[in-house]
């Protein structure tokens, strides 16, 4: 029996363009979420700054709070909280996927629990607006 | 309905080209015609030297998959008139390397899946006499729908961390591994988790959630890893505030 003819392995493997995750929507998505913990970063720097002015004084925290109000941090911190906002929700429309909740030994619907999240998160942001309205 | 469609093919003959090329068919457009039946249409009259792979033709073998129209499905189950009047783009699954016209190398993925012990660990194991290891129906439904996947790699076809880094264990892998540490006869869940925690293993995963949609049989392997990870979480955090304790 000869031989059997040498085969041509060369698989083919194609590039990925750096543009890749224009394609789909969920990976735009995916790519601005990555992206939004540089802001989650900034949104803590901010604040420790905010805190370390006012513990210094009140006029090193009214100094913080002229830089502040400037365009360029104002800017920056509106893009934060679009930023932010868009973390938040994609971190509570994971959490279902992540917890199993059984009561009785039925499994909670995921939307449940999604919603308790929801529900947690507006009752937080509305105790601190009571807390600052009514200091 | 027209009674033909166009299927636009993948073609790559690594004797005769460096990268793939496409060649249209124009095949039978019938009600009852999965993709791969316009395959094997052309296999069979216009080309016999086109290459794919398949079995079952219904959904189970898990060895079908392709590219169609952009987007990683079963060709047994993804049917022409869906797409009409066409034409119908036809490419390998993304993401592997192709060795030849719609057939793709999936030799990582071989190699990866038994990296995770997906069969059940038994520390001692039971002599026959003891009897088989029971289990309620509450138990199965715990782990059921992990125990769905049928190795398709369809998954991995959708998943760009996986595109990215070819390291990352990947959806399939992850979700078979929970299949088996959610099953309550299995005792290999700290050998699993000492495999896949680490950054090409649970924590790989960013959260694309594009395998869970690309799925066919319903699994949900962004579901499974997302829970690894909460497990995984909590055991660090276990062994941190307990350093002697019990895993
Ligand atoms: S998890 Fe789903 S898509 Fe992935 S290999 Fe299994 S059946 Fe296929
Ligand atoms: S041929 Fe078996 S799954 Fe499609």
């Amino acid at each position: 029996m000869s031989e059997p003819a040498q085969q041509t392995q060369r698989p083919y493997r194609p590039e990925i363009s750096r543009l890749w995750w224009l394609r789909r929507r969920s990976y735009v998505f995916f790519v601005l979420r990555e992206l939004s913990s540089i802001f989650v970063a900034w949104s803590v720097v901010f604040l420790l700054l905010l805190v370390r002015a006012l513990a210094q004084g009140e006029a090193q925290f009214r100094a913080f709070l002229d830089w502040a109000a400037g365009p360029w941090v104002v800017a920056l911190d509106v893009l934060t909280l679009a930023f932010l906002v868009l973390h938040a929700v994609t971190w509570f429309n994971l959490t279902p996927a992540a917890t199993v909740v059984k009561l009785r030994g039925r499994r909670v619907p995921p939307r449940a629990i999604a919603g308790g999240a929801y529900a947690a998160w507006v009752a937080v942001t509305a105790l601190v607006v009571v807390l600052v309205v009514t200091r | 309905m027209a009674d033909t469609i166009t299927l636009e093919v993948a073609r790559y003959r690594p004797d005769r080209e460096t990268e793939p090329t496409v060649e249209a068919f124009e095949v039978p457009l019938r009600r009852d015609w999965a993709v791969l039946d316009g395959l094997n249409h052309v296999k069979d009259n216009l080309d016999g030297s086109l290459s794919y792979r398949w079995s079952c033709r219904m959904g189970i073998c898990g060895s079908c998959g392709m590219t169609v129209n952009g987007e990683p499905r079963l060709t047994c189950a993804t049917f022409l008139v869906d797409y009409a009047p066409g034409p119908v783009r036809v490419e390998p699954l993304a993401n592997f390397p192709v060795i030849r016209d719609l057939v793709v190398d999936i030799g990582d993925f071989m190699r990866k899946l038994p990296e995770v012990s997906p069969w059940i660990v038994r520390g001692e194991g039971t002599s026959v006499e003891e009897g088989e290891y029971l289990q309620t129906p509450e138990q199965l439904a715990d782990y059921s729908q992990f125990s769905m996947c049928i190795n398709c790699m369809l998954c991995y076809s959708a998943c760009p961390v996986y595109g990215l880094d070819p390291e990352f264990v990947g959806p399939a892998a992850i979700a078979l591994a929970q299949r088996y540490n959610l099953d309550s006869r299995d005792e290999g869940a700290d050998v699993r988790m000492d495999l896949l925690i680490h950054p090409e293993g649970i924590w790989g995963c960013t959260f694309v959630g594009e395998c869970t949609r690309a799925c066919p049989k319903g699994v949900d392997p962004a579901g499974a890893i997302q829970r690894y990870k909460l497990t995984a979480a909590l055991q660090s955090l276990k062994s941190f505030v307990l350093p002697r304790g019990p895993r």
